[in-house]
């Protein structure tokens, strides 16, 4: 069953809306999505990187897109303004990027793999990275989902708890990191940020409570995958974007009738 | 004593913001520490409890003292759907029987399935306070819990507050830098302007010279209201004036606390505020000892406690 890239297509991109839904939740509630960006943008730094030493791309995405996502952190809580640091940080780590892979030889052809994503071209490989690091995120967030969800209402509340809200903010930091660079194949280093982002919103339009709403965002979010995918092979569009475009319909729709309920 | 700063200092960013402060919390008593903004409030409270560390002196904290805190304001992002019974169960999973027990205790049944963020501003209060009475807290500390409440919103939750120290027996330590209201809502009053400027019962503090210069308050109004009790502002300066610097000068305090303290918490409030009202006070302090006579019969909301 997992000769079929279609089916090997579905798995990646159901395995990546499990962590990006919750993940999603939290980068909204916590008005990250620039912030998933620069991760994002970075990992296309790691794709240079893992080609230049030649260990697995996933790896290297990692690495990059973990430091990205600690240094980004680290300046805010130093008080860098932060649009200004992650509008450097983002688009400097994406040129610079780009830049690197061009000297790697014989990978111009595949660059746009890496930007919009290659989902039809998952192997069983990259399934077993996709599910290995969507499952630890997942176990990570709901593992320490109370202490999250309090320390993104309030820092001191949370201290006044015993909870440290660095601590809390270094977990979501890693699991961005580690949703970077499992959906890198999926949806491409430009359009993870919108995974993230457009499930979650779609499903705050009907959502009651945050437990609810993270998991219709993973819902909504494996919804857009089989939509996009279905729009690829119908249309032969590429499929990263065609997923991204579905999910930016289902947003529509769940908005309209949000609205229309209230 | 359930916490206590001991010749704290505080130092953000290089900056001293609190210098050799030294407080503290009885059983029982409501204590508002007034303040300019930017004069350190704030940061007392959250050093307090242990969430910005002392560059020098120390923070006791008696054992097994459960705190229940109220932040200044609660910043929800619309995009976080959240109920005020799912808050209530933030960190902790809270049954619905104390639930409904802390909702009921600040006015707020039925109001469970509400959003929070549909609430009103006094009604985040009073959503936050029944939050921190969950845990059956020995202290509530409140960070300027009536900022954006008009005035009626103000009294309203201060009438709270006495009501939830009546019910259960908690101190409440809260910060303010609105005047009138909070003064009469409290047993004691410190007045920080990053160190203590003097403290007492809200009658004597409002009429010392360092809170109405703190205030920009002219001498005139005081001297007006506070005519009678001229001569005791000098007292209180000569009597604050070490306190800024040494603990011990509390430690003296804590000596007349078992005499006259009658489970009330006020040990405080008459060491430092004399006691106006109270005549068994008079026979322990001896450098007020004149005011008796001079301010006979000050009803404070104090002496009504004190009487009940």
């Amino acid at each position: 069953m997992l000769d079929d890239f279609l089916i090997r297509a579905v798995l990646a991109g159901v395995g990546v809306s499990f962590a990006t839904g919750p993940l999603g939740a939290f980068v909204l509630w916590r008005r990250m999505a620039y912030f998933g960006d620069a991760t994002a943008h970075a990992a296309i730094l790691g794709v240079a990187l893992a080609l230049a030493v030649d260990m697995p791309v996933t790896v290297g995405t990692l690495i990059v897109a973990l430091a990205m996502a600690v240094t980004v952190s680290g300046l805010a809580a130093r008080g860098w303004a932060v649009d200004t640091t992650l509008g450097v940080l983002s688009h400097g780590a994406l040129a610079l990027g780009l830049v690197a892979i061009s000297f790697v030889h014989g990978v111009h052809t595949s660059l746009e793999a890496y930007l919009f994503g290659d989902i039809l071209a998952v192997t069983k490989g990259d399934l077993v990275y996709i599910w290995a690091g969507a499952m630890a995120v997942v176990a990570l967030l709901v593992w320490r989902w109370q202490a999250l969800l309090t320390a993104t209402l309030n820092a001191d509340l949370a201290r006044a708890d015993g909870i440290d809200p660095e601590r809390e903010r270094l977990i979501l930091t890693l699991a961005l990191a580690l949703v970077v660079a499992v959906a890198l194949k999926v949806v491409g280093a430009l359009l993870i940020a919108a995974m993230l982002v457009i499930p979650a919103a779609a499903a705050r339009a009907v959502a009651r409570g945050p437990e609810q709403m993270a998991a219709l965002a993973s819902g909504i979010g494996a919804a857009a995958c089989l939509l996009g995918l279905g729009l690829s092979l119908w249309q032969n569009t590429p499929a990263g974007p065609s997923i991204v475009a579905a999910a930016a319909g289902l947003f529509a729709v769940l908005a309209a009738f949000g609205r229309l309920r209230h | 004593m359930l916490l206590a700063a001991e010749n704290l200092t505080v130092r953000l960013g290089g900056t001293e913001v609190l210098s050799g402060v030294s407080m503290a919390v009885e059983r029982a008593e409501i204590v508002t520490i007034l303040g300019p903004n930017g004069s350190g409030k704030s940061t007392l409270l959250r050093a307090l409890l242990g969430m910005v560390p002392a560059a020098s002196g120390r923070v006791v904290r008696a054992e097994g003292l459960r705190v229940g805190y109220v932040p200044q304001k609660l910043a929800i992002d619309p995009s976080l759907p959240l109920s005020v019974r799912r808050f209530l169960s933030l960190p902790h999973l809270v049954d619905e029987a104390a639930a409904q027990a802390a909702l009921a205790r600040v006015g707020m049944e039925d109001s469970g399935a509400k959003p929070i963020a549909g609430l009103s501003g006094g009604q985040l209060q009073r959503v936050m306070l029944a939050r921190a009475l969950i845990k059956v807290p020995g202290l509530l500390v409140l960070d300027e819990p009536t900022q954006g409440l008009d005035q009626q919103g103000e009294a309203g939750f201060y009438r709270l507050i006495e009501e939830v120290r009546q019910d259960t027996g908690a101190a409440v330590l809260m910060v303010s830098h609105d005047l009138h209201v909070v003064m009469a809502a409290s047993d004691r009053v410190i007045c920080l302007n990053h160190h203590i400027c003097c403290e007492g019962t809200p009658r004597v503090v409002s009429a010392a010279p360092e809170y109405r210069a703190l205030f920009g308050l002219g001498t005139q109004g005081a001297l007006a209201l506070y005519q009678h009790r001229h001569d005791h502002s000098h007292d209180l300066v000569q009597d604050h004036k070490p306190e800024q610097g040494f603990a011990a000068e509390h430690g003296l305090d804590h000596e007349h606390v078992g005499g006259h303290d009658n489970g009330h918490g006020h040990s405080h409030g008459h060491d430092n505020g004399h006691g106006h009202g109270h005549g068994h006070d008079h026979a322990h302090d001896e450098s007020h000892r004149h005011e008796a006579g001079k301010d006979p019969k000050a009803p404070g909301p104090k002496a009504h406690r004190h009487a009940g």
